[in-house]
């Protein structure tokens, strides 16, 4: 009795193993795979925060050593560059009648320096198709950078590239007008702390 | 020379260094330049002109880039349309 019983406890084991076995072999795999694709996405691809400052830190030094100093502290105060429009024309660069403002990420926007007047909003991106972690967009002042190095090298070329529209399509003109009045207002600054400057020299020479 | 390639969630990289006026290294550079032309990159060197003022020259050609030129910056080339945003 005890000898039948075995054996066809045996024979039960047996089959549920034979019947278990390839479900539970195939969530061994699914198993492994899922975590062989959450290491290669930690690896390569996974949102990594850190990573993303990393490269904006390096981004703004590049964009440093590129710029002039003025344009730099510009950038590091307002959050934007402004350009001269000057088509190429480098003996024109000084008194062109317009010129950009470069925001990270957002369209150039065309003005009248003297007017404030709002022209149009150059629509252009920068995408990397290779998308080397999973995004194709460089960080913001890479964007800027490549926006100001396109525009002083070659302004007919990044403008023919670009999307022409009125004002106000993708940034707030009531934003913009605040930020020429910003861009004025600390231009002044800057023009009086450099006269205060050259005052304070004068003095310690005399 | 340097030939630096700016990289989305990375910053710029280095493709190439060398001294164009050694043979070797100019070749290197050379192949480095035309691998970014070929897969759509744009090219600029950032230049320095009389007067102090900042700004960049777009290059084509390797043989447009100046000789004493410290670095040639790579990016995407431009897309119209950028990405819609809240203002």
């Amino acid at each position: 009795m005890a000898l039948a019983l075995g054996t066809a406890a045996l024979v039960l084991v047996a089959l549920l193993w034979e019947l278990s076995r390839p479900r539970l072999l195939g969530a061994v795999q699914r198993r492994r795979l899922h975590w062989s694709a959450r290491r290669r996405a930690a690896l390569h691809g996974g949102y990594d925060p850190g990573r993303e400052r990393r490269a904006e830190q390096r981004a703004r030094a590049l964009l440093r050593s590129c710029v002039e100093d003025e344009d730099w502290a510009m950038y590091r105060d307002l959050g934007f560059l402004c350009v001269r429009g000057a088509l190429g024309d480098r003996e024109r660069a000084e008194r062109a009648p317009y010129a950009y403002l470069i925001y990270p990420h957002k369209p150039i926007v065309a003005f009248v320096p003297d007017t404030g007047e709002l022209l149009n909003e150059y629509c252009v991106a920068f995408p990397d198709h290779s998308k080397p972690y999973g995004s194709s967009r460089l960080p913001d002042s890479d964007d800027v950078l490549a926006k100001w190095m396109a525009l002083t090298g070659d302004e007919r070329r990044l403008i023919a590239e670009a999307n022409m529209h009125l004002p106000g399509r993708q940034i707030d003109p009531q934003r913009v007008r605040r930020d020429l009045v910003r861009l004025a207002g600390w231009e002044r600054e800057r023009a009086d702390r450099s006269q205060i400057g050259q005052w304070v020299d004068s003095v310690r020479a005399a | 020379m340097k030939l630096l390639r700016m990289k989305p969630g990375h910053g710029e990289i280095v493709l190439a260094e060398g001294d164009v006026a050694v043979p070797e290294q100019e070749r290197e550079l050379i192949e480095a330049f035309r691998r970014e032309l070929d897969a759509g990159m744009w090219a600029a060197v950032p230049t320095e002109v009389p007067g102090g003022r900042r700004e960049a020259e777009m290059v084509r050609s390797f043989a447009d880039v100046p000789r004493d030129a410290e670095r040639v910056i790579f990016f995407p080339r431009a897309a119209g349309g950028a990405p819609r945003s809240n203002p």
